[in-house]
């Protein structure tokens, strides 16, 4: 990749390529200046990071540690794999690092409210503990089917203080939450931060959230060059909205040999129709306030996306995947239902460590990239979630009675 | 500055000339079938509406409260298609009054830009409302409809700020569409106080005709509007009287009573 390219990465005015941009009503364009603005004088503001870095100290658990999956990579044609354990943090996946570093940004801009979408509850979970933590309100949109499948991420998110909103519009899932939310900003805006839970939305949220996740991978990345004395040949991480993904993959791009390769939700299978793999699948076009890749019809509707995984269940992708995919800097693979539940169980048998089922789609990426690339190879896999909201619907796919 | 006029453009001098606001409805195409949108459209128009803004439905409309949504789901059911807004473009241009579309901008963008602005105006279409496309997004938009001489319609909040606002209204032509409140279509009980001085902040960037939408849904409040305002824009209260009709009939019938009443309303 040329130094060009990789500046381009480095987002121009909320662009990466022809991707990111703005496509929102004109009612939200104050907030969301205001919010870059903030975030711009954060990034640069000592005193900010260090507040952050002393919550993640303190409260998240950071730095989380790599551990290397020696069983499991028995299965992987014997390359060596290590896992970053995002798991491990507070709330129990990736997404409490953008959560504490937005909460922090709402109360720089003087809102007391806060307002976030979530599918499987995750973000919403995450979203109601930093409210909590700063005394924030906090409103968290949930399509009404996902209120159902992760009845207790709801009890959760009540017992931490939230109002859990039940979505009744569309599909009544994930995208649904996210117009909803949209909905609530754009009539709120005044008093009210959209805390938003991954790398999509209109600039500067695919920017911002990257940059609070950048984290992973820079501890990641110092970590493998403690341990093992080299950077790893590939960093592998599963793509949805892509925030967790984006945050191991940044500290590597210029790392030109370190190959980048993100596993989307390939559902029933790609050529079936009902999958979530956004980029394998789907085509260039405008949702949810930025370009990118999108599951659309001939209309340039949205189409309903289908994954065992909720986190993952989403018909769009964060701008910089799109851009990244284009350039070839990274590279997209579909994993299907059944691939990642066996990669979900094989790690709990092999490890001892039960995964989100968004992580299983990476862990079964591994197994496929461990034997293409032979014993030699070493292998960064971003954990970025623990299993324990994914014991009711793993106990139902392996026939566990409960 | 285009240099060319529409139907729509010609509109706003006559009612001008006649002392009066224009009357601007709003119905989703395919709604509330593929079939029947035009009645209703006809209807609206025989009541007194001056000009017609037919909604391309979207799946995920994050500008439009419960009753645009609603009446959208009800088309995508219906299998509305951009064939079918052209379609119904044809069909009220036909009857004499000026028309645009309003849609969100994945469709233009998957229809192809170019060929939607040419279609819009095969189809008699004065120009298209964009309420998320954000004027520096719209370079390769405004090239596509000063070519196909259509006017590009672009939606002002009261949010927006001083700065801002003339690099907004700049990039518009037939005419403003000023948003009256902060939030989401539909009906409300009064017109936010926003939008009067709304109205006159735009006037001080540019001479272009300005309507206001969002919450317009009576006589009283289109008369109220009227006095600073050159169109009111109603959608919502439309949309649901044809959503509490039994037939078709009795929803030509009940949208022909609230277009003249409205029509009333914006004679000042």
């Amino acid at each position: 990749m040329t130094p060009e390219a990789t500046a381009q990465v480095r987002a121009i005015l909320g662009h990466f390529g022809n991707y990111g941009g703005r496509f929102v009503p004109e009612a939200l364009i104050g907030a969301l200046d205001q919010l870059e603005a903030a975030h711009l004088a954060a990034k640069s503001d000592p005193s900010f990071q260090a507040e952050l870095a002393e919550l993640h100290r303190t409260y998240t658990g950071r730095p989380s540690i790599i551990t290397e999956a020696k069983r499991f990579a028995e299965h992987a044609g014997g390359a060596r794999i290590f896992l970053k354990r995002e798991d491990l943090n507070h709330t129990g996946s990736h997404k409490i690092n953008n959560v504490l570093g937005q909460a922090l940004l709402t109360k720089r801009m003087g809102k007391k409210r806060i307002i976030a979408e979530t599918g499987a509850g995750q973000h919403g979970v995450a979203s109601a503990t930093a409210a909590a933590l700063m005394g924030l309100e906090c409103v968290v949109y949930m399509g009404e089917e996902d209120t159902k499948r992760q009845a207790l991420n709801v009890a959760r998110m009540k017992l931490l203080g939230a109002e859990v909103v039940p979505v009744t519009q569309g599909s009544k899932t994930l995208k649904d939450a996210i117009n909803e939310a949209m909905r609530d900003w754009v009539t709120n805006v005044e008093t009210t931060h959209y805390l938003l839970g991954t790398v999509a939305g209109p600039h500067p949220f695919p920017e911002m959230v990257r940059d609070f996740h950048r984290v992973i991978g820079v501890e990641a990345r110092a970590q493998m060059l403690a341990e093992v004395g080299r950077l790893p040949d590939a960093v592998l991480a599963c793509v949805g909205g892509g925030s967790n993904a984006i945050g191991i993959f940044h500290p590597f791009i210029d790392d030109a040999d370190v190959r980048l390769i993100g596993f989307e939700a390939g559902g029933s299978g790609v050529e079936t129709g009902k999958h979530a793999a956004t980029i394998t699948g789907g085509s260039p076009g405008v949702l949810h306030g930025t370009r990118t890749y999108v599951l659309q019809d001939a209309n340039g509707q949205t189409i309903e996306s289908h994954s065992i995984s909720a986190g993952l269940d989403y018909p769009g992708v964060g701008p910089e995947h799109a851009y990244l995919h284009d350039i070839g800097r990274a590279e997209y693979r579909a994993i299907n239902d059944d691939q990642a539940m066996q990669a979900f169980s094989l790690l709990s048998r092999t490890e001892g460590i039960i995964p989100a089922i968004e992580t299983a789609h990476a862990l079964a990426g591994a197994l496929i990239v461990g034997r293409e690339l032979g014993p030699d190879a070493i292998l960064l896999i971003n954990n970025s979630g623990r299993g324990d909201k994914d014991v009711q619907t793993a106990a139902q796919y392996f026939g566990i009675p409960l | 500055m285009v240099s060319y006029s529409t139907p729509l453009s010609d509109l706003f001098i006559r009612v001008k000339a006649e002392n009066r606001a224009a009357l601007i409805g709003y119905l989703p195409a395919g709604f509330p079938s593929i079939a029947h949108s035009s009645r209703v459209i006809a209807a609206m128009v025989e009541g007194g509406v001056d000009a017609i803004e037919i909604g391309f439905p979207y799946s995920d409309p994050v500008m439009d409260g419960p009753v645009i949504q609603d009446a959208a789901e009800q088309s995508l059911k219906n299998g509305t298609g951009a064939s079918d807004v052209f379609d119904l473009m044809a069909a009220t241009t036909k009857l004499g009054v000026p028309a645009v579309v309003m849609t969100y901008w994945n469709p233009i963008e998957r229809y192809g830009v170019e060929a939607f602005a040419a279609s819009l105006k095969a189809a008699g279409g004065s120009g298209v409302i964009t309420p998320d496309l954000t004027v520096e997004e719209s370079s390769q938009w405004s090239k596509a409809a000063e070519d196909s001489e259509i006017n590009r319609i672009y939606v002002v909040a009261p949010s927006t700020s001083e700065n801002r606002m003339p690099l907004v209204t700049s990039q518009c032509s037939g005419f403003i569409y000023a948003a009256s409140l902060m939030g989401v279509t539909g009906t409300r009980t009064s017109v936010s106080g926003d939008a009067r001085d709304l109205v006159s902040r735009i006037r001080s960037t540019s001479d272009l005709p300005v309507a206001v939408g969002l919450g317009v849904s009576n006589a009283t409040q289109a008369h109220e509007v009227a006095a600073y305002a050159d169109g009111v824009i109603v959608g919502s209260a439309f949309i649901r009287e044809v959503q509490e009709s039994a037939t078709i009939d009795e929803a030509c019938e009940r949208v022909r009573a609230l277009a003249s009443s409205l029509a009333q309303g914006v004679r000042r």
